[in-house]
């Protein structure tokens, strides 16, 4: 059994009246990477995010951060969370930010508790959150046995049917965890199978897992909790149904991006514009990690992200 | 046989230096028909062994009905987590994973006597005249559930009527049936008002006032 331990504290104050050098949105592989730049450049940081670890915590298991062969996302958040407190960075966690803004070449960042900061420059790394299938009955059967997060809700389908949704690396690692605890597992898959193969094969190899390729769910169904899927044929006529007390939604995420919407360009995905120095369409203003548009969405690639964004947030300090 | 592996021995005990007054851990266990229950008993008996500021007291279920009805618990494994004087805050299901973080957490504020929460809810709990059980249900691998846990927590060690229990969902099935519990964290206050997810301080204080007026 593992047992997560709190990350040692070395406080340092947040204050309100302070005009930061740097506010990092988001504590994710790609925010506390930026943290620890910028604390080696001696910037005055403050971080601001609701938990540490974003979605890294739900890894179960992480193989492919160099230097560790097999780590849990816990873990490994955790070990990024105390190099991040070996330096004197502000760190405002359990709170977000609601808006970002900028006037005179100075950031204002309000927050859920009502917090306004203020800063010369901003890394958004806010990251991603997950994407709903927006089909009849998901909405009011969320806890009801919709769940976005098998990490969490696997435990409690011990011995029932169900159902994942998704073809990568998310939704392949939802079958994983609860092929310990579900009956069946149906995988419902748009095209084909797009996650690692490792992956895949241990699904197949646990005779518990059906894919069912080339259909779409088009409605759950159940009055006070789910109790059946309907899924039917892309490019056909063919429709199932299928009787599950849980619908494991993994069909991607969306970026975390409300916030700073009027502010900076997003693409048609939603996700923050940056050129390869991280720089978004606002000076001053950069970005790393899931919430922006590079392709590859890998702790290990947003871990990269966050040391090149605060670099030229270094950069850009100095020139301004 | 030792539950923890010895780097985290070693960083709860210097985590544990840091308690203030005395805390005790009152185990309930029994023998036959809980598969967690030993487990249980062996992490809280390792616990008190890195503090002399933790006692340690094992009751059996089964036998000794007078201390289950005096702490009100009602199923095994439970610890509760007393201070100076019992709080309410109770774990039902073994604290792994990250409610280790919770259970820490419980240890530290029940030995300083004081949270963290804000001073107008502290004032509004002032205000409740009912008894408030609050239930937190979780799941050992949830990393959204330890604040939850905290909050209800917190608020038992602020007033005097609320009771709190965090339960590990997947050792209480016959729970999670009855409460329809399919995500977690679920909360369920007097059995009236239900919520899930991670909330603010906010919204969790007005559950719990509002559950007075059900």
């Amino acid at each position: 059994m593992e047992f997560i331990l709190p990350a040692e504290l070395k406080a340092v104050p947040i204050e309100e009246a302070k005009r930061y050098d740097l506010i990092i949105i988001g504590a994710g592989p790609a925010g506390m990477t930026a943290a620890v730049y910028a604390a080696r450049k001696k910037l005055d940081t403050l971080v601001i995010s609701k938990n540490v670890g974003g979605q890294t915590l739900l890894a179960p298991g992480v193989e492919t951060y160099m230097g560790y062969q097999y780590i849990t996302g816990a873990e490994l958040m955790r070990k990024f969370e105390e190099q991040v407190r070996q330096f004197p960075i502000a760190l405002l966690i359990g709170d977000e930010v609601t808006k970002l803004s900028r006037e005179d070449n100075l950031f204002t960042a309000l927050t859920s508790t009502r917090k306004k900061f203020t800063g010369k420059s901003v890394i958004i790394a806010s990251g991603r959150r997950a994407r709903p299938l927006n089909v009849p009955r998901e909405k009011e059967l969320i806890g009801r046995g919709v769940s976005y997060c098998a990490t969490c809700d696997a435990p409690l389908f011990n011995g029932m049917d169900v159902a994942v949704i998704g073809s990568g690396n998310s939704a392949l690692t939802a079958v994983n965890e609860l092929m310990s605890y579900a009956r069946k597992i149906y995988t419902i898959v748009r095209a084909s199978v797009k996650g690692d193969a490792v992956l895949r094969e241990k699904a197949e190899k646990s005779g518990k897992v059906e894919f069912l390729s080339g259909y779409a769910v088009t409605e759950i169904q159940g009055k006070d909790n789910v109790e059946r899927i309907i899924i039917k044929q892309i490019g056909g006529n063919k429709e199932l149904g299928l009787d599950v007390r849980g619908v494991f939604v993994e069909i991607g995420a969306t970026p975390n991006v409300a916030f700073a919407k009027e502010l900076v360009e997003l693409n048609e995905s939603n996700e923050l514009v940056v050129d390869c120095d991280c720089k978004t369409s606002v000076a001053g203003l950069f970005a790393a990690g899931d919430v922006t548009i590079v392709p590859e969405k890998q702790i290990i690639v947003a871990a990269g992200e966050g040391a090149k964004a605060a670099l030229s947030a270094y950069h850009y300090l100095l020139e301004a | 046989m030792v539950i923890l592996s010895e780097k985290v021995r070693q960083e709860v005990e210097h985590t544990l230096n840091d308690l203030q007054e005395d805390l005790k851990l009152i185990v309930f266990t029994q023998e036959s028909e809980c598969p967690t229950c030993e487990d249980n008993r062996l992490l809280m008996e390792e616990l008190a062994s890195l503090s002399r500021k933790i006692r340690l007291e094992v009751v059996d279920f089964a036998k000794d009905k007078d201390k289950a009805e005096q702490y009100k618990v009602d199923k095994v494994p439970a610890t509760v987590v007393e201070g100076k004087e019992d709080y309410g805050i109770r774990f039902y299901g073994i604290p792994g994973g990250y409610e280790f973080l919770s259970l820490i957490h419980a240890m530290k504020m029940v030995s300083s006597k004081s949270s963290t929460l804000s001073p107008e809810t502290k004032e509004q709990l002032k205000r409740l005249v009912k008894p408030v059980h609050i239930q937190v249900f979780v799941t050992l691998m949830c990393p959204y559930c330890p604040e939850v846990v905290h909050l209800a927590h917190e608020m038992a060690l602020e007033s005097p009527l609320i009771t709190s229990d965090m339960v590990e969902a997947a050792e209480f099935p016959h729970l999670n049936q009855k409460y329809n519990v399919f995500v977690v964290p679920k909360v369920v206050i007097n059995e009236t008002i239900e919520f899930v997810g991670a909330v603010t301080e906010e919204e969790f204080l007005k559950h719990v006032m509002k559950s007075e007026r059900k």
